[in-house]
C-alpha cells in the first residue's frame, strides 16, 4: 500500500525537487557566508522548514534580532499558511496520526500539489499525501544541507533559477483553471491580491489580501456554492 | 561576529513554533472527530482556487513595473510557460522550459 502511494507521489513532487534543490542551495550558501555550519543549515531544514522564513532567518540571525523581532517577523511572514489548513480540513480528516507530520511540512508547495492533486484509482489518500509531504521535505533538507556544505563549488551564474517556484504555481494555476469551469474563486485570489499589492505595497499585502478573498468568498457564498451544496450537507 | 549559540537556537525554535502552530490552527479549531461546519467545506472547496492565486502573486511581488525592465521577463515568461502547457500539457516541459527561459532573459536579455 505504501510502496504504490509512494510510486504515484513522486513523480508529481519533481518540480518540487528542482525548486528546492537549488532554492535550499541558496539558503546554505548564504547561511555559510554567516559563518554557520551545515550542521545548522540541516537543523534548520528539518525544524522550521519554510523557504521564505528561512531567508529571512539569515539576516535575523545575522543582525542578533531580539525574540519579539524574529516573532513578529514569524508571524508576518507566515500567516499566509493559515489559509493552507482550514482549506485541507476534510482531505486531511482520515488520515490518523500521521496527519500531524503532513501538518508540519505544510509549505507553500507541498500546500499547492495536495490541493491540486487526487490520488489515482486504488491508492491510499492518506499516504498519497504523506509521501509528497516527506519527499518535499527531504529535498529541502538535502538542499540547504548541500548548499552549505559544497555551495562556494557552484560556479555557474545561477540568477533567475528561483523562477521555477514561481512557474510550479503558474502551471497548478493553469491546471486548475483548466480542470473547472466556475473561474470566480481563482479570479477573486488574483483580483484581491494584485489589489491589495497596489494598495498596500509588497510588504504588507498578503494580510489584507487574505481578508478581502476571505470576505468576498463568503459574500458570493450562495452564488459560488450552488451545485456542491448537495455533497455538503448530504 | 556570530551571536551565541544559545540566542539563536533559542530563535531558531521560536521560529519553528511559530511556524507550526499557524499550521495547526485550522486543525485544532476544526478537529476531524466532529463534523466539518458546511462554511468550512465550502472554503475548501473554493480556497484552492483562490490560493494558488495569490501564491501567483506573492511571488511576483517585488518585481517593478515602473522601473527597467517594466517586469518584461516576468510577463513573457508566464506568456510562454502559459501558452506550451496549454498547448502540452506537460508539467515539467512548463516549469523546467520556464526557468530557463527566464534565466536566460534575467542573465542574458534584460540586464
Amino acid at each position: 500500500m505504501k510502496r504504490k502511494a509512494f510510486r504515484a507521489a513522486f513523480p508529481l513532487t519533481l518540480p518540487v525537487m528542482a525548486g528546492y534543490l537549488f532554492l535550499g542551495l541558496g539558503f546554505g550558501i548564504l547561511l555559510a557566508s554567516k559563518g554557520y555550519s551545515c550542521l545548522w543549515a540541516f537543523f534548520m531544514a528539518v525544524i522550521i522548514y519554510a523557504g521564505s522564513m528561512q531567508y529571512a532567518a539569515i539576516d535575523l540571525l545575522a543582525a542578533g534580532a531580539s525574540l519579539i523581532t524574529t516573532g513578529i517577523m514569524t508571524v508576518a511572514i507566515q500567516i499566509r499558511h493559515l489559509f493552507y489548513g482550514l482549506s485541507l480540513i476534510e482531505k486531511y480528516r482520515h488520515v490518523g496520526k500521521k496527519r500531524w507530520m503532513m501538518i508540519y511540512e505544510l509549505t507553500d508547495e507541498t500546500y499547492s500539489l495536495v490541493a491540486t492533486s487526487e490520488p489515482p484509482e486504488g491508492v491510499d489518500t492518506g499516504w498519497f499525501y504523506f509521501f509528497i509531504s516527506l519527499l518535499d521535505h527531504s529535498y529541502w533538507i538535502a538542499g540547504c544541507t548541500l548548499g552549505a556544505l559544497f555551495g562556494t563549488l557552484v560556479k555557474f551564474n545561477t540568477k533567475g533559477v528561483d523562477f521555477v517556484m514561481t512557474a510550479l504555481f503558474i502551471v497548478l494555476f493553469i491546471n486548475q483553471w483548466l480542470d473547472t469551469k466556475e473561474h470566480r474563486p481563482a479570479l477573486i485570489g488574483v483580483g484581491s491580491s494584485v489589489l491589495c499589492l497596489i494598495l498596500f505595497g509588497p510588504d504588507s499585502f498578503i494580510v489584507p489580501a487574505m481578508l478581502s478573498i476571505l470576505l468576498i468568498l463568503t459574500i458570493f457564498r450562495k452564488t459560488l456554492d450552488k451545485e456542491e451544496t448537495t455533497h455538503a450537507d448530504s | 561576529m556570530r551571536i551565541p549559540d544559545s540566542q539563536a537556537l533559542l530563535m531558531i525554535f521560536l521560529m519553528a513554533a511559530i511556524t507550526f502552530l499557524i499550521r495547526v490552527l485550522p486543525f485544532i479549531l476544526f478537529p476531524g472527530n466532529k463534523k466539518t461546519p458546511s462554511y468550512i467545506l465550502y472554503l475548501g472547496k473554493v480556497l484552492p482556487y483562490a490560493v494558488i492565486g495569490m501564491l501567483v502573486v506573492y511571488c511576483l511581488k517585488d518585481v517593478s513595473p515602473l522601473t527597467a525592465p517594466f517586469c518584461l521577463p516576468e510577463l513573457l515568461t508566464v506568456a510562454a510557460i502559459a501558452v506550451v502547457h496549454v498547448w502540452k500539457r506537460n508539467t515539467l516541459l512548463s516549469i523546467g522550459g520556464g526557468t530557463i527561459l527566464y534565466m536566460i532573459f534575467v542573465q542574458f536579455v534584460f540586464i
